[in-house]
């Protein structure tokens, strides 16, 4: 990792990623009937849980996928507080933890609010919208194909990143890791967010 | 007593011949005579209530007079517009209905919205009229009653956190077989909070200078998606509705001050911004969704 105290590679486990079921914290704290993630407010509540239950775990770095799976409705005040200013409270060097996000979404119903409020700040984040894990938010063409490299590869080390992603291999890679899309570790090599999931 | 004569037709485009009357009038007792409505729709409703509600805060006492027969009895008692003016008028309104009979035209009844839990309650109870009303009449693809809950969620939260004042929200299909030769959805949100222009004035007033006053807050909202936070992650929400009622082709418009914008459909020409119209304290939105036709 570029930053000093971020070298630790992700702890892995055997089940899967630390996995926050949002449906889940909406059902045992708002007062609401429906499975519906809407008004600011709830959305801060949320992402107010979710930090909790990231201090509570182990201080190692983390892969957490923030699961949408079961929200019906998604409005965009919701998704800028669960999504973007959570990503923003994650991002910096002054981050709280390390942890690296996954966020899985339903089609275009959540991907639409997703990528508006991602836009809005800037962002870019790693999200299963059904099909696979993608790159949603603002990137440029050449981060895009590295992204979209390093997630078919899953990893690729030090030594292979310029052939494998050319003469920019190393900088890109080291952009993606600094927007928090993509692992590197401390010998330099990447691995996909979603790689590091599926093995943690 | 002053007597505000409310039109036979009473609907988004000519509420604002009530707002001026009230406007005109000083403390003591206002009669809102609406003996002769016989047609009304959620904007006209949400009208007589702010106008109420306006006439309350200048020192006034709101009586109001409804019809007692004719069709617009039935329909304000599906919208629940008794119940809503007993808050509103004095004395409370003698005639209110505690199980008002469901109406398949009906969206959603006369809400008021106070607060964050009353968002809650109206994006989850309007799910399955809304399916049924979108997909059935609209013909909008399944997915819209994400969108439209999406797009409801947002317009009942401008209340909640720029009016700071009380609002109500309704909404009501519609045959406009004359006006448009189709089903349309009209969705009304109101308050009598501080409107756009107080609302944005301490954040952004400085910087338009001498131009500042409620065609430019309206502008700054409705256009460049300012709020009166310092957050870029705000001003999303009628950002989003512009886009996602543009994309149905529909009619939103919003009314603050004495300045209404809109984006306008083609089978809607009208100025997008008018200035110069009676005072409004708070805000109106006015949504229309048609049903969808083929190219």
């Amino acid at each position: 990792m570029t930053e000093r105290r971020d070298h630790a590679r992700p702890a892995q486990g055997r089940n899967g990623p630390a996995t926050i079921d949002v449906a889940a914290i909406v059902a045992d704290t708002i007062a609401s009937r429906g499975p519906n993630l809407v008004t600011r407010p709830t959305g801060r509540a949320v992402r107010q849980i979710i930090e909790q239950r990231l201090a509570r775990m182990s201080p190692a770095p983390i892969v957490l996928l923030v699961d949408f799976t079961r929200v019906r409705i998604l409005d965009f005040s919701c998704a800028d507080e669960v999504v973007a200013k959570l990503l923003l409270r994650y991002q910096g060097p002054d981050r709280p933890r390390n942890v690296f996000f996954l966020f899985r979404a339903v089609g275009d119903m959540h991907r639409h609010a997703v990528e508006e409020v991602l836009g809005r700040h800037g962002l870019a984040a790693v999200c299963d919208v059904g099909g696979g894990f993608q790159l949603l938010g603002p990137a440029t063409a050449e981060e895009r194909s590295a992204w979209d490299t390093l997630e078919r590869r899953e990893r690729i080390g030090a030594r292979d990143l310029t052939g494998v992603l050319g003469d920019r291999g190393e900088p890109l890679v080291r952009g993606l890791a600094r927007r928090r899309l993509a692992y590197r570790s401390g010998s330099g090599g990447a691995a996909a967010l979603s790689a590091l999931a599926r093995t943690l | 007593m002053r007597v505000v004569e409310i039109p036979s037709s009473l609907d988004y485009r000519n509420v604002d011949a009530v707002f001026a009357e009230v406007a005109a009038c000083g403390p003591g007792p206002i009669l809102f005579d609406a003996r002769r409505l016989r047609w009304i729709d959620p904007n006209g409703m949400l009208a007589l209530l702010c106008a109420g509600q306006v006439a309350s805060a200048n020192g006034a006492v709101p009586r109001l007079s409804l019809p007692t027969t004719g069709d617009v009895v039935g329909y304000l008692d599906r919208m629940e517009f008794p119940r809503a003016a007993a808050g509103v008028f004095q004395p409370p309104h003698q005639r209110v209905r505690r199980t008002p009979a469901r109406s398949s035209d009906v969206l959603l009844e006369i809400t008021a919205i106070t607060t964050n839990s009353d968002v809650h309650e109206v994006v989850d109870r309007v799910q399955s009229r809304a399916g049924a009303i979108l997909s059935r009449t609209l013909h909008y693809p399944a997915p819209a009653v994400v969108q439209f809950s999406v797009i409801l969620s947002e317009v009942c939260q401008n209340i909640v956190e720029h009016a700071e004042g009380p609002g109500w929200v309704a909404a009501q299909r519609y045959n406009w077989t004359r006006r448009l030769g189709r089903q349309v959805l009209v969705i009304a949100v109101s308050d009598v909070g501080r409107g756009f222009r107080a609302s944005l004035a301490e954040e952004h007033a400085a910087r338009f200078g001498d131009r500042w006053g409620d065609v430019t807050a309206l502008e700054a909202a409705f256009l460049m998606g300012l709020t009166r936070f310092p957050d870029t992650g705000r001003g999303q929400g009628i950002q989003q509705i512009r886009k996602q009622v543009s994309r149905w082709q529909g009619l939103v418009s919003i009314r603050s001050g004495a300045a209404r914008i809109a984006d306008s459909p083609s089978w809607h020409p009208s100025p997008p911004v008018i200035d110069g119209l009676p005072g409004f304290p708070g805000a109106q939105i006015n949504i229309v969704l048609p049903e969808k036709v083929d190219d």
